[in-house]
């Protein structure tokens, strides 16, 4: 067994700056991830971090775009929180020799971004999540923060009282990836997890395949709620191949989107007369797929991004890594021939519900990062606001698990007399439940309370006897099949389109994912880096992560952000000022409610139409 | 628990022990109706046609894997299609044991520097069309294989701790105050190509003075020092405690430029040059020659 005062799951952006936060704050603090560090998927990152930082700019503006940009699902604490920590948290990674981009005068650049109301996109050229990760993990070095990387989290090491908010989290499950021995790790004071989003919930996905909502399922079966799961944003523009995103760049220098018939139909099929490729990204994704719905797609699957027109100079001047990506990876040459592009999932607004103090409703249990809904996104982030998020929640999660008092929360969190119940809503099917054995879920393992090294041992031999299991195990299913039927449901029916009857599927196909996995196994014997195993680990947590996303999609019954629903096409203030909150309760999912706080500090953020 | 790769220019293939998906790639297809879904029409003319990859195979842990050997797989083309999405459809579909590295599929994470056909190359940022078939893929050469095309990057990774490879300011104003530190828009410029390693290992993998030297602190982590030196941000006195490390018996001076690692780095950094660079301001500073 190890022991640390505080562990942090994940080493990405959120994980990093969480462990050095704890570490500055006094704890023994240890990372343990599932790659290493410098491979985490905030390295993807092009655009930018945002932050009121020059004169004329200020942290109210940053806080009221992005209460706008979310179609007000976010809570303002939050919101203000992000706004007023993010300029400080910008200048220490500059401090930490972070290398932005810069003015004549030597100061950091700063450019316009979707959304923003000021140019307060702090940026290093295209490569900002590349440096940001890489300078953080520079930091952690100088500390001498003690990192298990490849090391896969299993589980999480936690009470069982019947109520959630009693529970407590003593530490996690892991296994070394190189040995396959599966060890405890205490934390005496609290576990942070920063284990990224859940894009391989879907088939096409310009996350990284390591994205597989881990934390989230984890939090989840120890009953720590999901919030507003049903808010995913999906980027117009991946590459078809591989889901690589192509930089929203590409029509900001005036790139034009055709159809297989060469029509320009953002104009052309009037779905923005006023900004044609450059409405904002859920009206330009929505735009492809009709057309490809409606024959005139690119072999019935994408349509063309052209950027020919530009010129090379111009390309090769501020465009120059779309060439490569565009090359490289679908092996098209874009100063010749147009780019194929369709939309792909990009990000979970939704997440792990905590407070502004990265606290969830477990004592002892945090989370940061895009694993997180705290909430600042609500149900549209912009661009720019992800990168923020990470360093100002990732370093309150750490101080607060280390001790530093940062003040009662605003924000509450688990169920509780401010909730309201869901009632309404009949499912296809019973969601959760059917499928996997939920011993395997719940924290502990029965029984009143043990100490909490007891617990940490339970909770190891459990998934010793897991993996003995799948090992073991001759014959079944194999994951790869249940994760690619998984995918393509989710991309099918909650995608950025989304019908009452096609969520209704997906709950059907959720389902026999999780009766099929009762039946999987791992074929490779072997315990050296045994990747059929992870994977296997991981296709649970997406199973589960899956069903909170659709059940979100099918309680939501309006149009808010980046939630779709073909029979409401409005945005309904009246009775979805609120957010959807799922908990995993005996072995199945139940749905309740808390109402959004629309009150800052100082003025209440009231509702408009949301038009730019 | 590993075992060094043989050397690659003298490793023969073994007569294809498994023939693995080479029955019928085509019936495969048939067989996984969604495959064909998604096969646009564009590759409808390659329709059939597989690509032919061999696999360095090799698990301490396995009896039939003991013994280093190649598995061939045939895998249906898609237009588009890179290494790593062969390899990774081999996996899916093949064989389920079959390891590698791999995470983003967009060349930033570093993950999955294989030896192909014969070079260093991300797999990810390999189009396999470019390739000659059969496409040979073994792990990274010089560096201990744990199992099939996963190397152990912990000699690497301590060759790039033992630089030093954070900012070590001084006087930095105080962050609340929102006050940074100038960079002038030359010195960006300057230690720009360096700050984009993305710690793959490729170039280390392609030296010959590494392979040799084992204390050589390498390619990788001269740039990363580089990075550093290079940066006004940083003092004088740094600078000079930085080029003491690098100026040591298994530092820059073991370089001799053969530009193996220049030519491989898949993030195009001018790695050679910035050694040679280096050697000029020890040399500068009257720092020792070894
Ligand atoms: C292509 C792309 C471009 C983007 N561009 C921008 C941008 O310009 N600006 C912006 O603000 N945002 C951007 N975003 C969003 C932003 O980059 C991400 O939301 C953010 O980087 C996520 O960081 P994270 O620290 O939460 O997670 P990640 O960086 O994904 O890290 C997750 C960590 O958790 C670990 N982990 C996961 N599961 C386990 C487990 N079971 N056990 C152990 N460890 C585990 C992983 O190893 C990894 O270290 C972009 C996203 C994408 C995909
Ligand atoms: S310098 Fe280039 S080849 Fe070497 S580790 Fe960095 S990115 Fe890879
Ligand atoms: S998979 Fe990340 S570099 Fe290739």
């Amino acid at each position: 067994m190890y022991e640390h005062d505080v562990i942090v799951v994940g080493a990405g952006g959120a994980g990093l700056r969480a462990a050095i936060a704890a570490h500055e704050a006094g704890a023994d603090v240890a990372i343990v991830t599932k790659l290493h560090p410098v491979r985490s998927h905030t390295g993807a990152a092009e655009g930018g971090i945002n932050a009121a930082l020059q004169e004329g700019d200020d942290w109210e503006l940053h806080a009221y775009d992005t209460m706008k940009g979310s179609d007000y699902l976010g809570d303002a604490p939050a919101v203000e929180t992000l706004a007023q920590d993010a300029p400080e948290e910008t200048i220490t990674l500059e401090h930490w020799g972070m290398p932005f981009s810069r003015e004549e005068d030597g100061r950091v650049s700063q450019r316009p971004f979707g959304g923003l109301s000021y140019p307060r996109t702090t940026y290093a050229g295209a490569e900002t999540g590349h440096h940001l990760l890489h300078v953080m993990y520079e930091q952690v070095v100088k500390r001498g923060i003690q990192v298990y990387d490849e090391w896969y989290v299993m589980n999480l090491a936690t009470s069982d009282e019947p109520d959630p908010n009693d529970r407590e989290c003593h530490g996690v499950v892991a296994y070394d990836v190189q040995s396959g021995k599966v060890e405890g790790f205490k934390a005496s004071q609290g576990v942070v997890l920063a284990s990224g989003g859940p894009g391989q919930a879907f088939d096409h996905t310009t996350n990284a395949v390591s994205c597989t909502g881990d934390g989230h399922a984890m939090a989840y079966r120890a009953g720590v709620p999901l919030e507003d799961m049903e808010f995913i944003q999906f980027h117009p523009t991946s590459l078809p191949s591989t889901g690589v995103l192509i930089s929203e760049g590409v029509r900001g220098e005036g790139g034009i989107l055709y159809n297989s018939e060469g029509e320009r139909f953002m104009f052309e099929h009037g779905y923005a007369n006023n900004s044609g490729e450059l409405a904002s990204r859920d009206v330009v994704a929505r735009a492809e797929l009709t057309e490809v719905d409606e024959g005139r797609g690119v072999d019935d699957e994408y349509v063309h991004l052209d950027m020919r027109h530009l010129g090379e100079e111009r390309i090769l001047d501020r465009l120059e890594n779309i060439l490569h990506l565009a090359e490289d990876f679908e092996g098209v040459d874009g100063l010749v021939e147009p780019m194929p592009v369709k939309p792909g999932q990009h990000y979970a607004m939704g997440g792990i519900e905590v407070d502004e103090n990265g606290q969830s409703c477990i004592d002892g249990l945090y989370a940061a990062g895009e694993c997180a809904c705290v909430s600042v996104h609500g149900g549209n982030r912009l661009g720019g606001n992800a990168l923020p998020e990470l360093i100002v929640f990732g370093k309150r999660a750490g101080r607060h698990a280390a001790g530093d008092d940062l003040g009662e929360a605003e924000i509450r969190t688990g169920y509780g007399d401010d909730v309201e119940d869901e009632t309404e809503t009949e499912f296809p099917v019973t969601p959760g439940a059917a499928g996997i054995d939920t011993s395997d879920g719940v924290a502990a393992d029965g029984g009143v309370t043990a100490d909490a090294e007891g617990l940490l041992e339970r909770a190891v031999e459990r998934e010793r006897a897991r993996v003995d299991r799948l090992l073991d195990k001759d014959t079944g299913v194999q994951h790869a099949e249940i994760r690619q039927k998984l995918q393509n449901a989710m991309t099918d029916y909650v995608n950025v389109f989304r019908t009452e009857d096609g969520i209704r599927k997906a709950l059907k196909i959720i389902r026999e994912c999780r009766e099929e996995y009762q039946d999987v196994y791992v074929d490779d014997p072997s315990r050296t880096f045994n990747t059929d195993l992870q994977m296997t680990y991981e296709t649970r947590n997406l199973i589960d992560v899956a069903e909170t996303i659709a059940i979100g999609a099918l309680v939501r019954n309006e149009f808010r952000g980046a939630h779709w629903r073909q029979e409401y096409q409005e945005r309904r203030d009246d009775e979805w000022l609120k957010h959807t909150l799922v908990s995993w309760n005996d072995g199945e999912p139940s749905v309740f409610y808390r109402p959004v706080i629309l009150e800052g500090q100082e003025k209440t953020y009231e509702p408009k139409v949301r038009s730019y | 628990m590993s075992t060094q790769q043989p050397e690659p220019e003298t490793q023969e293939a073994p007569e294809d022990p498994e023939m693995k998906g080479a029955e019928s790639p085509v019936d495969e297809r048939e067989k996984e109706g969604g495959m064909v879904d998604q096969t646009s029409v564009d590759d409808a003319d390659l329709e059939g046609e597989t690509v032919h990859i061999k696999v360095f195979r090799y698990d301490p842990e396995v009896e039939a894997k003991q013994e280093p050997r190649f598995d061939d797989f045939h895998v249906p083309f898609k237009k588009g299609m890179t290494v790593l999405d062969a390899v990774m459809y081999a996996r899916d579909e093949y064989d389920s044991s079959l390891t590698f590295r791999h995470s983003c599929r967009q060349a930033v994470c570093g993950s999955d520097a294989f030896f192909v056909n014969g070079k260093q190359r991300l797999g990810c940022k390999t189009q396999i069309a470019d390739l000659e078939q059969p496409v040979r893929i073994e792990p990274l050469p010089h560096q201990e294989v744990v199992k099939d095309l996963v190397v152990d990057m912990d000699h690497f990774y301590d060759q790039m701790h033992a630089v030093e490879p954070y900012f070590q300011d001084e006087d930095t104003p105080d962050a609340s105050d929102l006050e940074e530190q100038r960079q002038s828009r030359e010195n960006r410029e300057k230690v720009k190509m360096s700050t984009r390693c993305i710690w793959c290992g490729a170039c280390m993998s392609s030296c010959n003075i590494a392979a040799g030297d084992n204390e050589y602190l390498g390619p990788a982590a001269i740039n990363k020092a580089y990075r550093f030196a290079m940066d006004e941000r940083e003092s004088e006195e740094i600078k000079e405690h930085r080029l003491r490390i690098l100026e040591q018996e298994h530092g820059v001076w073991r370089c001799q430029t053969q530009f193996s690692c220049t030519e491989v780095c898949p993030k195009d950094i001018p790695l050679t040059e910035h050694i040679q660079e280096l050697k000029r301001e020890a040399v500068k500073k009257n720092l020792k020659f070894w």
